[in-house]
């Protein structure tokens, strides 16, 4: 396939008044799989949450198209159920509210937008099992509130677990490794690599090296001051390995 | 995008729903209290010699009181001589005797609340008992309860047709000299429900009263006595919901119910006074006096409360717990939004051997407004084994409202055991968008968050009445964020 998914066009954007994203682009293709990497504070988290409309987050310029609809003209939910997924890195708590609640009216709103029926009650447990077993979460999970006393890798596993049930389009993955052992990451890159296929994408925000060990991105991009200045492919991230980021930013001043 | 972080501070601007005003004459009577007033009320409803006497020593007695001061509350002082203490459609002379007969526009009053009273009592098999302002205008399933035993009637009613249970019953719960509200409606109460289960009979249906102010500057006073004998059973249900005003309306009601040796009384409340407009103005002062009295043995007397109305909400649903092995339960949502404040709680007073009570209260805020919990667990020397479990929560949305928990106990019994929890939170906008990134729409974010905060309480209500105080706790935030 050829046609772009998503299209991000000089983005800007401001935190606080703090201008993060300082003309960003990039496009991403149906099936590609995207690494965004860079120090701390070069926007990766910023670019993660824009695409989702947090509500703090304030565009500022540029444009987002995403299978040729304007992104940013869109509420949060509306993103959602065109098929933008955030896991997020720090997954909110909602005490009292059941696991499989959120989970059953999440996937009811995105197909009551793709014009599908709302799944019953019957299949959407059977639904749910069969992800929590490619999770390897247990059966208690369903019956916690969403996110409530989880531990960091039980919340990062429960998003990969969201995602696998509502199979959105588009993934954006916030730091999803930061926290994980190496079982837990062996586990979600798992999670994320039975997601793969030639019609979803993802964006995976990321510190380390070590997650693109297990889920091999075809681009790896490096973010500095708001700005890709560097794409590549897996090698890119080695290479950021073993030099980390000082040459490149010197380059990208010079 | 339309949304900034604000979000949750803007929560706040649902409209009244049910804001408007029947077109019906009625025949009040001029503002002011003293003896001739309850007299004329008397006579009105043709009460026996006794109900007078108990009336004016009732106002005498408050005459002597002074009303409390100590709730977390604050208001403007209520003027007693500016409200007008009886108000009645003015057809009472020939008041109907079938659903056909009454007013179309009290029926269309009640369409618009979402009440078609003869579908409603038919499908879901309720008896339904409507107070519109001070008089019951229509009783239904009647018969079918009169085959059991079972008597539910207009309170005037019960004080013509059995004197002698009234006479019985009346004040022993919450005595005339309770509290100064208390008082004041034991000399005016205008009407209300009574219910008597007789020994050993399940009630066949949910018994339910709605009840509604309709008329300017009128005091509600209404009054509601249910007596559950030895092993009977009743479930009970309270709704009510008033059109807009401008002026304040005082509630002045009392709820007493008795159980008896193994008898079980569930009394399930879903309340939405107007609670005035964005400032508060013009809402229902809402000053309830409610207690059961587990007077035998293994009897058991649960209150379920869903709280969404008033301006003011001050009221403390209470169990006695006089039997052995009795358990007094207290279940209750407290939603207060914009300028509403509301003091609310329980009491709990354990006499009885082995007596058990559980309390589990939910507190809502959001707006300007204050949600008080005030509860009070007492363990009497005599209560050997005596058991509570209080649970208190609070959730705050934005960061203009309050919440405030005072818990009392009294342990005089060294056997007790009496446990307290409490937190509060608040709907944080990373929940909000937390939701709305899964595709849920900001209102249904809400109501999932808040829905799922109350659920404690939600099961405990009876079926058709938790999926209305759903729809109501919705309506009431509804707007709120977003």
């Amino acid at each position: 396939m050829t046609n772009t998914m998503i299209e991000i066009k000089d983005l800007t954007a401001a935190v606080d008044g703090t201008d993060i994203l300082k003309g960003l682009s990039l496009s991403i293709k149906p099936g590609e799989v995207h690494a965004i990497m860079g120090p701390n504070g070069s926007g990766k988290s910023t670019l993660a949450n824009v695409l989702a409309g947090r509500p703090d987050y304030i565009v500022t310029g540029g444009s987002v198209t995403f299978n040729g609809v304007d992104l940013l003209g869109l509420e949060p939910e509306e993103r959602a159920r065109a098929g933008v997924f955030l896991a997020f890195q720090y997954p909110a708590e909602i005490p009292g509210v059941n696991n499989t609640y959120l989970l059953r009216a999440a996937l009811n709103a995105v197909r009551t937008a793709r014009g599908e029926a709302e799944i019953s009650a019957v299949d959407f447990m059977k639904l749910a099992r069969e992800k929590m077993k490619l999770m390897q979460m247990d059966a208690s999970f369903l019956n916690r509130g969403v996110n409530e006393g989880f531990s960091g890798g039980e919340k990062k596993r429960n998003e990969v677990f969201q995602m696998a049930v509502l199979e959105p389009t588009l993934c954006v993955l916030d730091e999803t490794d930061s926290g994980l052992d190496i079982d837990a990451l062996k586990i979600v890159a798992n999670g994320v690599n039975a997601l793969r296929d030639e019609a979803r994408s993802f964006l995976m925000v990321t510190h380390y090296q070590r997650l693109l060990d297990y889920i091999v991105p075809d681009y790896v991009h490096v973010l500095a001051g708001g700005r890709i200045i560097r794409s590549g492919d897996k090698s890119l991230a080695l290479e950021l390995e073993a030099r980390g980021y000082d040459w490149l930013l010197e380059e990208a001043a010079a | 995008m339309s949304t900034n972080s604000n979000d949750v501070n803007d929560f706040v601007d649902q409209k009244y729903k049910h804001g408007f005003v029947t077109d019906i004459e009625s025949e009040t009577f001029p503002p002011g209290l003293d003896e001739s007033v309850i007299r004329a009320i008397s006579a009105r409803k043709q009460e026996p010699e006794f109900m007078l006497e108990w009336r004016l020593k009732a106002y005498r007695t408050w005459l002597d009181m002074k009303p409390p001061s100590w709730a977390h509350v604050s208001h403007p002082p209520i003027d007693y001589e500016a409200i007008s203490y009886f108000s009645a459609p003015k057809k009472d002379a020939d008041k109907p005797q079938s659903l056909d007969e009454v007013d179309p526009k009290l029926l269309e009053t009640y369409d618009k609340l979402g009440i078609p009273l003869h579908e409603r009592a038919r499908l879901a098999g309720v008896a339904v008992d409507a107070v519109f302002d001070s008089v019951s205008v229509t009783t239904t399933f009647r018969d079918k309860l009169a085959e059991s035993g079972v008597i539910f009637c207009s309170f005037s009613e019960a004080a013509r047709e059995h004197p002698e249970l009234v006479k019985k019953y009346l004040g022993t719960v919450v005595p005339q000299r309770d509290n100064y509200f208390a008082a004041l409606n034991s000399a005016v109460f205008s009407d209300g429900s009574f219910v008597f289960i007789p020994k050993g009979v399940r009630c066949p249906m949910e018994l339910s009263t709605y009840f509604r102010i309709n008329e300017m500057n009128t005091g509600q006073f209404e009054r509601t006595l249910i007596i559950a004998e030895e092993g009977s059973h009743v479930s009970y249900l309270e709704g009510c919901t008033a059109p807009m005003r401008d002026e304040n309306q005082l509630h002045a009601a009392v709820v007493e119910l008795v159980a008896l040796d193994d008898a079980e009384i569930k009394y399930s409340t879903v309340q939405n006074w107007y609670p005035g407009d964005e400032e508060g103005r013009g809402g229902i002062y809402n000053f309830v006096t409610k207690r059961g009295d587990c007077r035998g043995d293994n009897s058991k007397i649960s209150w379920t409360q869903v709280e969404t109305g008033s301006a003011i909400t001050w009221k403390y649903p209470s169990c006695i717990l006089r039997g052995d092995n009795s358990v007094g339960e207290f279940y209750s949502v407290a939603v207060t939004n914009n300028r509403q404040q509301a003091d609310t709680g329980t009491k709990m007073i354990h006499i009885g051997e082995n007596t058990r009570s559980t309390i589990v209260s939910k507190g809502i805020s959001a707006g300007r407004a204050q949600n008080a919990y005030r509860g009070l667990v007492k363990i009497m020397p005599q209560a050997k084994g005596a058991r509570n479990y209080t649970q208190c929560d609070s959730l705050l949305i934005g960061s203009d409202c309050g919440a405030h928990t005072f818990p009392y106990m009294e342990v005089k019994n060294a056997s007790a055991k009496v446990e307290h929890e409490a937190t509060t939170s608040r709907i944080a906008d990373d929940q909000l968008f937390y939701c709305r990134q899964r595709g849920i729409g900001e209102e249904d974010a809400v109501n999932l968050i808040v829905n799922g905060f109350c659920k404690d309480v939600f099961r405990e209500l009876p079926m058709e009445f938790a999926v209305e105080a759903q729809a109501l706790l919705n309506v009431s935030l509804e707007g709120a964020v977003g």
